[in-house]
């Protein structure tokens, strides 16, 4: 269902503001609350919903998404489940384009033609691997293309012309611009260089989502003036942290709207 | 023969891969600086004045070449000629300082200025720290919190040589949860850091850089045998955690087939209680700290693909991964694995230290469990290199809690 993906940050573009993409933990605090979470996030006015997939050994996290994952493991999340919530979600009329992040290790046990099947029924419109370089991605993108499924490049600061250069192939709905060099949560974002982000764009011929370090409605409009799409993650997990279960979905939806209005939206 | 020209013997991986195992999956953050290192390890590996220069601080700092002892004793008891690379004997006791000497060089060259590295059982932490204090290079060491317990003393010798030690709480606190960890102070410190990785898995080219630096043991032991009894061994032992020891001894020998390469992983409880670290012996394909290699993970559907805990009385090879170039001599059947558990690694290293005289490490007194057998296929004039991969004395506390209470992993 790329379309559907395409269509969000099209419509974004239309109404000339950036699209929002929200990033969950799924099974955080616990697997039931985290789909009213992802519900209230998708009726608060993300355009995007970014859901990570709990693992071990989250080596590009920062503390905030490690405890995350952590709670969510302890809670019994995993892959399987977290198909079958994208399904659930579905069930109950959420249409807003789901993007599945995570880490290669589960996907790979799963087996990548099984995986790419299944996230085909589930209504999953995108994967994005944080371990699957454009170098090695082919081994999921080609599975997942064969059913519809897209793939979303990284591209970090520190990322050459040349390997940005490789992206056109990739017809990618959107491509993630990495705002900062380090883990998620980790710092304030660093200014972008609104050049950086148009060269991104024109070589992957796609809109280009900014994400790590974008804390605040503040933090989003700025960087709303640059790029055609901005995720928040870590400050909506410590949302979901920061009180009861119960609470979590109010709690998250109250800052997704913020952030909403402060894009135009 | 140069020591370029020994190197340039060594297997390449292609396409950074050894057969379908290796790799580059690391975060997009990383890939201009393993490229970067690619580059410069390509081209050091070729370049006589690098290899001057490590071997010159092999020799004078290091001690080496490490001797190779025929073990007169152990041979008797086990019915086979066994000779001893004594890596124990190294600067700082093990066969981590070899690899260290290497990358601090070469961390030189490119211009980095901090150095960072992951430690199990303190051993690499100790190697990196001493290489950090040598080149002045102000050093950071990431170690599981359950390791900064059980191996106090190195964490003190880490102090004391200068660098910063950091206990990571995460996960199950151990090796893989210090290796996470330094990966994220790379990504985020990528421009001046050189992240000095102590075996030989992780993202290509490290387990092709580390086991070129570590076939520093094999290309002496290969020498030494010829010196010593004038013919090839029919079997090298060595332990295997991320395989590093094993990957330097082994490789100069892959051409003979005649040579047995037998590695020996820690069985921990026992590799049927689901508690050890035998990763080539009972794990899977799977994808781990930037290399697709075997890996201990889960099937189930309520857990699949979480990386499994590791267990293994010895630190050093607790990790639920192993080095690709190892999962590729698993699928052509080169080398062949074995494991032994925690009890009979204690066992084994009280049978070196009676005969010998030589106190080993618990890493390495799993490869000394699996001579019997090893004995058993080469018969009684075999030749048998073991790799003695490191010396014992940071385990003595340990030692000394189990043997008071055994069956207890202190
Ligand atoms: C003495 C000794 N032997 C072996 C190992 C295991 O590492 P590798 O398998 O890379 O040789 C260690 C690791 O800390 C060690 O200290």
């Amino acid at each position: 269902m790329t379309a559907r993906l395409r269509e969000a940050f099209e419509r974004a573009a239309g109404e000339k503001r950036a699209a929002l993409v929200a990033y969950l933990t799924f099974g955080d605090p616990n697997v039931q609350t985290s789909l009213d979470v992802v519900e209230a996030v998708a009726k608060a006015g993300a355009d995007v919903i970014e859901l990570g997939v709990p693992y071990s050994d989250p080596s590009a996290d920062g503390p905030s998404i490690q405890r995350a994952m952590e709670r969510a493991l302890d809670r019994g999340a995993s892959l399987p489940g977290a198909l079958d919530a994208v399904a659930e979600l579905r069930r109950r009329g959420v249409e807003t384009p789901i993007v599945l992040f995570g880490y290669y290790n589960p996907i790979f046990v799963m087996g990548v033609e099984r995986f790419a099947e299944r996230a085909h029924a589930a209504g999953i419109d995108a994967v994005l691997t944080v371990d699957l370089p454009i170098d090695e991605i082919a081994e999921l993108a080609t599975p997942l293309a064969a059913k519809g499924v897209a793939v979303i490049p990284l591209v970090a600061p520190t990322s050459t012309p040349a390997r940005i250069a490789r992206l056109a192939p990739f017809n990618a709905p959107f491509v993630y611009y990495i705002s900062l060099t380090g883990v998620t949560g980790s710092k304030a974002a660093a200014p972008v260089d609104p050049a950086r982000i148009q060269m991104i764009r024109d070589a992957a011929q796609a809109p280009v989502a900014v994400g790590f370090g974008i804390r605040t409605p503040a933090d989003a409009a700025r960087f709303a003036a640059v790029a055609d799409g901005v995720v928040v993650g870590t400050a909506l997990v410590d949302q979901v942290a920061g009180g009861d279960a119960s609470g979590a979905p109010a709690r998250v939806a109250e800052l997704v709207a913020a952030l909403s209005r402060a894009l135009g939206r | 023969m140069s020591t370029a020209d020994e190197i340039a013997r060594l297997v390449e991986p292609t396409g950074g891969r050894f057969g379908e195992f290796g790799g580059q999956y690391v975060a997009e953050t990383l890939m201009p600086a393993i490229g970067e290192l690619e580059v410069a390890w390509r081209a050091a590996r070729s370049d006589p004045d690098f290899w001057s220069e490590v071997d010159a601080l092999l020799e004078d700092y290091v001690g080496r070449p490490s001797r190779l002892y025929r073990a007169a004793r152990l041979s008797a008891e086990v019915g086979a000629q066994v000779f001893l690379k004594r890596e124990d004997l190294n600067h700082t006791g093990a066969h981590k300082i070899n690899n260290c000497i290497g990358q601090a060089v070469l961390a030189r060259r490119m211009g980095k200025r901090r150095l960072i590295a992951e430690t199990g059982a303190g051993q690499h932490g100790v190697a990196t720290a001493t290489v950090a204090a040598l080149f002045a290079l102000p050093c950071e060491i990431y170690m599981g919190a359950e390791d900064v317990v059980r191996q106090s003393l190195n964490v003190e010798r880490m102090r004391l040589l200068g660098a910063t030690v950091h206990p990571v709480e995460s996960g199950t606190r151990t090796l893989k949860d210090a290796m996470n960890e330094a990966l994220r102070d790379w990504v985020t410190n990528v421009g001046d850091t050189f992240y000095l990785i102590g075996s030989v898995a992780g993202p290509h080219p490290y387990p092709w850089m580390v086991r070129d630096l570590q076939s520093v043991i094999g290309r002496e032991a290969m020498a030494q045998i010829y010196a010593a009894v004038g013919r090839m061994p029919d079997a090298l032992v060595a332990c295997v955690g991320g395989g590093s020891n094993a990957a330097g001894l082994f490789a100069p020998f892959v051409d003979d087939e005649n040579v047995k390469l037998v590695g020996v992983e820690a069985a921990g409880d026992g590799v049927e209680t689901g508690r050890h670290a035998a990763t080539l012996t009972a794990g899977r394909v799977g994808v781990l700290h930037g290399s697709k290699s075997y890996v201990l993970t889960h099937e189930d559907d309520e857990r699949m693909g979480q990386i499994a805990h590791a267990h293994s009385i010895s630190a050093g090879l607790d990790y639920p991964g192993v080095g690709p170039e190892h999962a590729a001599w698993k699928a052509s059947g080169r080398a062949t694995y074995l494991a032994r558990t925690d009890d009979q690694a204690l066992a084994a290293l009280e049978r070196l230290a009676r005969t010998e005289g030589i106190l080993c490490a618990l890493e390495t007194a799993h490869a000394i469990a699996a001579l019997d057998e090893v004995a058993a296929s080469v018969g009684k004039d075999g030749i048998i290199i073991v790799g003695l991969s490191g010396r014992g004395d940071k385990d003595m506390v340990t030692v000394a809690q189990r043997r008071s209470t055994p069956g207890q992993v202190p």
